[in-house]
């Protein structure tokens, strides 16, 4: 019998709030995190895309000036994150050979590597920094938490695009599992609002672009949508080997109960378009946490906002739940955050943490037409999750064919 | 050029900046390493931004013989004359 795996502690610095309870209120009322970007960089560059979502807190005001000076943004945005979850766990003592660091990126270091390389062809060699590559790494995130931890065995950093921060999670239940570890910081970190990923992102047609109404282009699964919209910041999860959260008499928010990763192996960036990967991500994920399909009461769905797609997704659920997707509470909180690429998946399994202990499922916001391709039941007002026992499924997909499923119960 | 309680001002700032160690901190006696703790990437962003504070050049090589702050001021201010 597999070790059992708990949630005990979160984190989480994002466009609409800079920690997890405010980020929480939020998400149950539903709001926009998306805004025109202010930066001059804008229309220098004339960007076919003016905004993004920010995260709402900058994380240099909560680190100290040192500290933030030898970290890229998104090793500041994993470290303010990490703190939190640490915080939150109650952890005092614990044998750091027995504490791992599962954190990942989608993109990395992209700010230092891009002002490096400006910073070369303005003034030269000498002038670029000495610890541009330690900042550029992307592993720079989880090296940066297991020092601030003490966190000794092993810093890993699974990479997989927009899956990467659902990976990580599921990383971690093995790290547990396998005996490797008795508790791993998971998480995820981006901070890639940069001129040259949106023009990338942009040229691809992977981006909104309704530059004149910001705060209503996200909008998963409605008929409009248009493109996702790129998000900024972090979540953190402290998994624990259950028998050590109880010898601590911890607060529990929910089981990891599972988790499932397979590969399209069809297109770099195209989601199969019979959801095949996902499908098989989602039974995956479902028998290793011993699930049934009956027993799935709410998805936090990966829906960024692409017209290609949120609808491979709607059939794999469909594949993998059966008639039972028709009572799934499905939530799509990318609408309110924006897309976190390598985060997301993160600060999504934060909201399904929080959604199974509160049994609140958070919102769908801009859902004006529903695409009729799509019948899901979309969560657009406040609603419960059922009482008993539960389940709830965190779905990432990352470009590159990458699927990644992490399963939740209720402790 | 600067005079030496100025360039000892002026590295102090320069160390303050990277290592965020309060500037009285940084004296004459100190050594970079065993007294201040700065390690050598540090110590190469502080050379460097010394150098364009003073408009002198450090060779690479020169680095691992400023020892002290006192060693780095004696260079700044040989370089200077």
């Amino acid at each position: 019998m597999a070790r059992k795996v708990v949630i005990t502690g979160l984190g989480a610095t994002t466009p609409i709030g800079g920690d997890v309870p405010t980020m929480w209120r939020n998400a149950l009322k539903g709001v926009s995190g998306a805004r025109t970007l202010e930066d001059d960089w804008v229309a220098r560059y004339e960007l076919p895309v003016t905004f993004a979502c920010r995260a709402s807190n900058k994380p240099d005001e909560v680190l100290t000036r040192v500290e933030a000076k030898r970290m890229d943004p998104s090793t500041q945005f994993a470290v303010v994150a990490s703190r939190e979850a640490w915080k939150d766990s109650g952890i005092e003592e614990i044998d750091h050979d027995r504490l791992a660091v599962a954190f990942a990126t989608g993109i990395g270091g992209v700010w230092t590597l891009l002002d490096a390389w400006d910073t070369l062809r303005e003034k030269g060699p000498r002038r670029v920094l000495p610890m541009t590559v330690p900042m550029l790494m992307p592993n720079g995130p989880s090296a940066a938490v297991s020092m601030d931890l003490g966190a000794r065995a092993g810093a890993h950093t699974p990479v997989s695009a927009c899956a990467s921060g659902t990976e990580a999670i599921a990383m971690g239940v093995d790290l547990i599992r396998a005996g490797k570890a008795d508790v791993v910081m998971t998480g995820g970190a981006e901070a890639a609002i940069h001129a040259m990923p949106i023009a990338a992102f942009s040229a691809m047609q992977a981006l909104s672009k309704r530059n004149d109404d910001p705060e209503h282009a996200s909008r998963p699964y409605d008929l409009d949508r248009d493109g996702f919209v790129m998000g900024e910041g972090a979540g953190a999860l402290v998994l624990e080997a259950e028998e050590h959260a109880l010898a601590r008499g911890a607060r529990i928010y929910a089981e990891l109960a599972g988790s499932g990763v397979t590969a399209d192996a069809y297109h770099i960036t195209a989601p199969d378009p019979e959801g095949l990967g996902a499908t098989r991500a989602l039974k995956a994920a479902m028998f290793d946490a011993r699930a049934q399909a009956v027993d799935v009461v709410h998805v936090n769905a990966h829906a960024t906002s692409t017209p290609v797609g949120d609808k491979p997704e709607y059939t794999a659920l469909k594949a993998a739940l059966g008639n039972q997707v028709d009572n799934v509470s499905v939530s799509a909180t990318k609408s309110q955050t924006g897309h976190l690429l390598g985060a997301s998946g993160a600060v999504e399994s934060v909201m399904t943490a929080l959604a199974v202990y509160e049994r609140k499922a958070p919102l769908t916001i801009n859902l004006d037409n529903q695409d009729p391709e799509i019948p899901l039941d979309v969560v657009t007002s406040a609603r419960d999750l059922p009482s008993g026992d539960i389940v709830a499924l965190n779905n990432s997909f990352g470009f590159g064919g990458h699927n990644a499923v992490v399963v939740f119960r209720n402790a | 050029m600067a005079s030496n309680e100025e360039i000892l001002a002026g590295l102090a700032e320069i160390v303050n900046e990277e290592t965020g160690l309060a500037p009285e901190a940084v004296e004459l006696d100190k050594s970079f390493t065993d007294d201040l703790d700065i390690d050598s990437i540090s110590m190469m962003t502080i050379v460097v931004n010394a150098e364009e504070k003073f408009g002198v050049r450090i060779p690479d090589e020169e680095v691992k013989n400023l020892k002290t702050v006192g060693d780095a001021v004696d260079f700044i201010a040989n370089a200077q004359a």
